[in-house]
């Protein structure tokens, strides 16, 4: 039972976030208090928004890099738009209008991916440098300090607030339950749907999945439609965040938040992946961006960890994979 | 699903099951099918009744794959009529030929390998039926009914990447008869399968025609057609040769049939060499840890030696560490008499000694690069001219004289090496290592998906290497091709020899026992 649990990627990387939380709250007690993990929560909720979207595409088999774009442009126009109209409402139709947009922007992925059956690095490598050029002269280059009204209050919403003994106040950021909503229905989608399935048999065999009778088209540009609302609305809960819409940043984090997934144990050549392990990924490589800091590393070889660990969590389950094929082998030959 | 079964067997019971079983299920009469010009399939005409077991046999590119794809409704036949349970289709399309209750298992089982056992036999059920949520409890109870009805017994919770080849088959088996399989079309099904997986691949074939489902076996294993056939069909170049009850074939006249000529193979003859030089190669308790044990052998100049067991008994991995690709923990290895370290490939091939693998398509050629090319990729290093460039003049003579001493068909040595056929390709890889003159070849199931008449080409081609000195170790589960080839056969078993026959002393029907019994 325990070896099973063992030879689980979610497993080891939970392992891994344990022992690495331990060992900095060691040399840093300023690790363990409730401030720094709604703190950590707060810094993983945008990249954990992307993250599911990115995995579905990884366990489909694909690849996405141009969400970080999509979410820029759904942010920077809902934010335009939103105070042309001096709309002071809710911002959940700001959620609403960049989900939109990056569903309509995900859904060109999906025709070119579909329709012309490109390789999926090319075209959202393609589309990534397209909507972002796109977005910049036509529409705007400014760096917006003055968001609208909704969004502000948005980011001065808490779900919990804890009052320390010495009186500050700790809180926990609203956006933590639009990771919470994704990351549900995602779940749902993965593991109870036919729709799931057929991501799944798309990435394990997409030959076998056709002669079975799915209709891979309808599968990719769900796929790449969903993965462009999801980074709609990461884009809003970032300016909301942040409470900026600056049109060159997020750009040039997707290699982070693909690494996460693929540390959380999504195969890069598709057919594997799971919510938990994606999530844990997240909370990962969060957690080293944020704290390794406390632990006195320099941020620039924060990189350089969080590439060490990468390759190591990556390649362990590889060789593990190699072991066990060995294993194989070697009861077939007693 | 459940009702249909019921239905059979209460027909049965009331004796209404003779009607079934003569009751024709599929009709394809005078089918003309051609690629751009070129005749694939000439005036072919098949029938089917339920639950007979019908084979397929033809060489490559006799039309086999074209006449199972028009029955699968993936190719539009350009002449002729297929009737399926009464209803007649001129063209047919995929989901009509599943829903007529036709299935097909084609080589590589269309399994998915990141999903578990009980969701592949579920799967296309569920997609069937145009399932949106998928119900967990019920995905293995439909899995462990289809499982049952073959009497198999798989944990369902297994990833199917990680199952043995005879299992995966197993799984797309249940899998087709959740589909309410009247007819499945198994293409080449034993291809990977030892034969002791053969044998209970031939018991579930038998059950199911019991529950009245007919079989369109595919193969050109003829001992396997003589095994399981009620009524055999052979193609060659497209055309119908012969179609009838099985009785009226044996081997002879199946080779006959599929070739078109009488195949003639004559057994290796050894001329012992009496003189006291030392063996060629001689092994001493080779050992690798979880692979095999204490192997002793020899094997002189001139010699054929074959080693033969099923899947796992440790054939490979001793080839593989003479090879030098997984060296031997302990032992001792000799080349005339001097022993020798073969703890790598190179070292393997400074000794002289060439290996062609078991599957030449991933181990053994450059399948998108040209045919010379591949021949000479060993020996481009002696090809250099002064300037350290390869010779081109040299390279062709080389390449042109492989061509002909091995009789390689092709209209150019151009060709990438995939554009030739099995036995073909073969030869390439044989050229390859005979380009360098080894003294030691190591063959490893130096047939497997060949055709018959290049077969008996391939081994005269053997015989002549040995007969000029070379020493042979052929390692092959293949009893016929070893009775044709080796002068000395090794038996193995969990890793160690049992046995050792001399050719003549033994026959194929007594080898074949040995093998089998565990």
């Amino acid at each position: 039972m325990f070896k099973n649990l063992l030879n689980k990627t979610e497993f080891l990387v939970g392992l891994t976030l344990v022992v690495m939380s331990l060992i900095i709250g060691i040399i840093n007690p300023a690790f363990f208090s409730i401030a720094n993990l709604f703190d950590i929560l707060r810094s993983a909720t945008v990249i954990g928004i992307f993250a599911m979207g990115v995995l579905i595409v990884i366990i489909s088999g694909g690849v996405d890099v141009s969400f970080t774009a999509i979410g820029i442009f759904g942010l920077y126009v809902t934010v335009k738009l939103l105070k042309a109209w001096q709309f002071e409402g809710s911002v959940v139709v700001a959620l609403a209008i960049a989900g939109a947009i990056g569903l309509v922007l995900g859904l060109i992925n999906g025709f070119f991916i579909s329709r012309f059956k490109l390789p999926t690095l090319i075209v959202t490598l393609g589309t990534s440098a397209l909507f972002q050029g796109f977005m910049l002269f036509f529409i705007g280059s400014d760096y917006i300090r003055d968001i609208p009204a909704g969004m502000a209050k948005f980011s001065m919403a808490n779900l919990v607030t804890i009052t320390q003994v010495d009186g500050s106040k700790s809180n926990l950021h609203a956006g933590v339950l639009i990771l919470v909503a994704a990351a549900i229905i995602v779940f749902i989608m993965l593991k109870y749907t036919m729709l799931g399935r057929g991501i799944y048999a798309l990435g394990g065999s997409r030959e076998s999945a056709e002669r079975a009778g799915f209709n891979i088209r309808k599968i990719e540009f769900t796929i790449y439609g969903f993965v462009g609302l999801l980074s709609g609305i990461a884009g809003v809960t970032f300016g909301s965040l942040m409470r900026q819409a600056n049109p060159f940043s997020i750009v040039g984090t997707e290699l982070d938040v693909i690494a996460a997934v693929v540390l959380g144990g999504a195969s890069i050549t598709g057919g594997r992946g799971s919510v938990v392990g994606a999530l844990l990924g997240v909370l990962l490589i969060t957690v080293m961006n944020n704290s390794l800091i406390l632990l006195g590393i320099p941020s620039d070889w924060q990189k350089a960890v969080v590439g060490i660990i990468l390759i190591i969590g990556t390649g362990l389950p590889a060789i593990q994979n190699r072991q066990a094929e060995r294993r194989m082998n070697a009861t077939l030959a007693e | 699903m459940t009702a249909l079964l019921y239905r059979f067997f209460s027909m049965a019971s009331k004796g209404k099951i003779l009607i079934i079983m003569s009751e024709e299920i599929l009709n394809v009469s005078h089918i003309s099918k051609s690629f751009s010009g070129v005749s694939a399939l000439n005036d072919v005409s098949l029938t089917i009744k339920a639950g007979e077991i019908h084979c397929l046999i033809g060489e490559n590119g006799s039309g086999k794959s074209t006449l199972i794809k028009i029955i699968a409704g993936v190719y539009e036949p350009d002449e002729g009529e297929i009737i399926i349970n009464s209803h007649h289709y001129s063209k047919l399309t995929p989901i009509e030929s599943i829903h007529e209750g036709i299935q097909v298992i084609y080589q590589d089982f269309s399994l998915f390998p990141n999903l578990t056992v009980a969701e592949n036999i579920a799967l296309n059920y569920q997609l069937e039926r145009n399932k949106n949520w998928v119900d967990w409890g019920n995905v293995r109870k439909i899995a462990q009914n289809a499982l049952d009805r073959i009497n198999v017994k798989l944990n369902l919770d297994a990833l199917v990447g990680e199952m043995p080849v005879a299992d995966k088959q197993l799984i797309a088996i249940s899998r087709a008869l959740l589909q309410d399989a009247r007819l499945i079309i198994m293409d080449e099904p034993t291809t990977a399968l030892t034969q002791k997986e053969v044998s209970s691949l031939f018991s579930v074939i038998k059950d199911l025609q019991k529950q009245g489902i007919s079989i369109l076996f595919v193969s050109h294993k003829l001992n396997e057609v003589l095994d399981i056939s009620e009524r055999t069909m052979v193609l060659r170049n497209g055309q119908m040769v012969v179609d009838a009850d099985a009785s009226e074939f044996d081997t002879k006249k199946m080779v006959y049939y599929m070739t078109g000529h009488h195949v003639v193979e004559t057994a290796y003859v050894y001329e012992e060499n009496t003189s006291n030089e030392p063996p060629l190669l001689k092994v001493e308790n080779l050992t690798s840890r979880n692979n095999f044990y204490d192997i002793s052998f020899e094997l002189k100049a001139g010699e054929i030696l074959g080693v033969t067991g099923l899947l796992g008994s440790g054939r490979t991995g001793l080839a593989l560490s003479l090879f030098g690709v997984f060296p031997a923990d302990s032992g001792s290895i000799s080349i005339d008499g001097v022993q020798v370290k073969i703890n790598s490939i190179q070292d393997a091939i400074d000794k002289k000694i060439g290996y062609v693998p078991e599957d030449r398509l991933t181990e053994g050629l450059f399948l998108d690069q040209e045919i010379g090319k591949n021949m000479v990729v060993r020996i481009v290093d002696d090809l250099k001219g002064g300037q350290k460039l390869i010779n081109q003049k040299s390279l062709q003579l080389q390449i042109q004289d492989w061509v002909e001493q091995l009789n390689i068909k092709t209209s150019s040595s151009q060709l990438p090496v995939k554009s030739l056929s099995g036995g073909n390709q073969q030869r390439v890889v044989l050229a390859k290592w005979l380009a360098s003159c080894p003294r030691i070849l190591i063959l490893n199931g130096p047939t497997v998906g060949v055709d018959i008449g290049s077969k008996a080409e391939l081994h005269e081609a053997l015989r002549v290497l040995a007969k000029k000195g070379m020493g042979l170790l052929i390692m092959s589960d293949d009893i016929p091709e070893l009775m044709q080839t080796c002068n000395r056969i090794l038996l193995m078993r969990k890793g160690r020899i049992v046995e050792e026959f001399h050719r003549e002393m033994v026959t194929e029907d007594e080898l074949t026992h040995k093998l089998v019994e565990a």
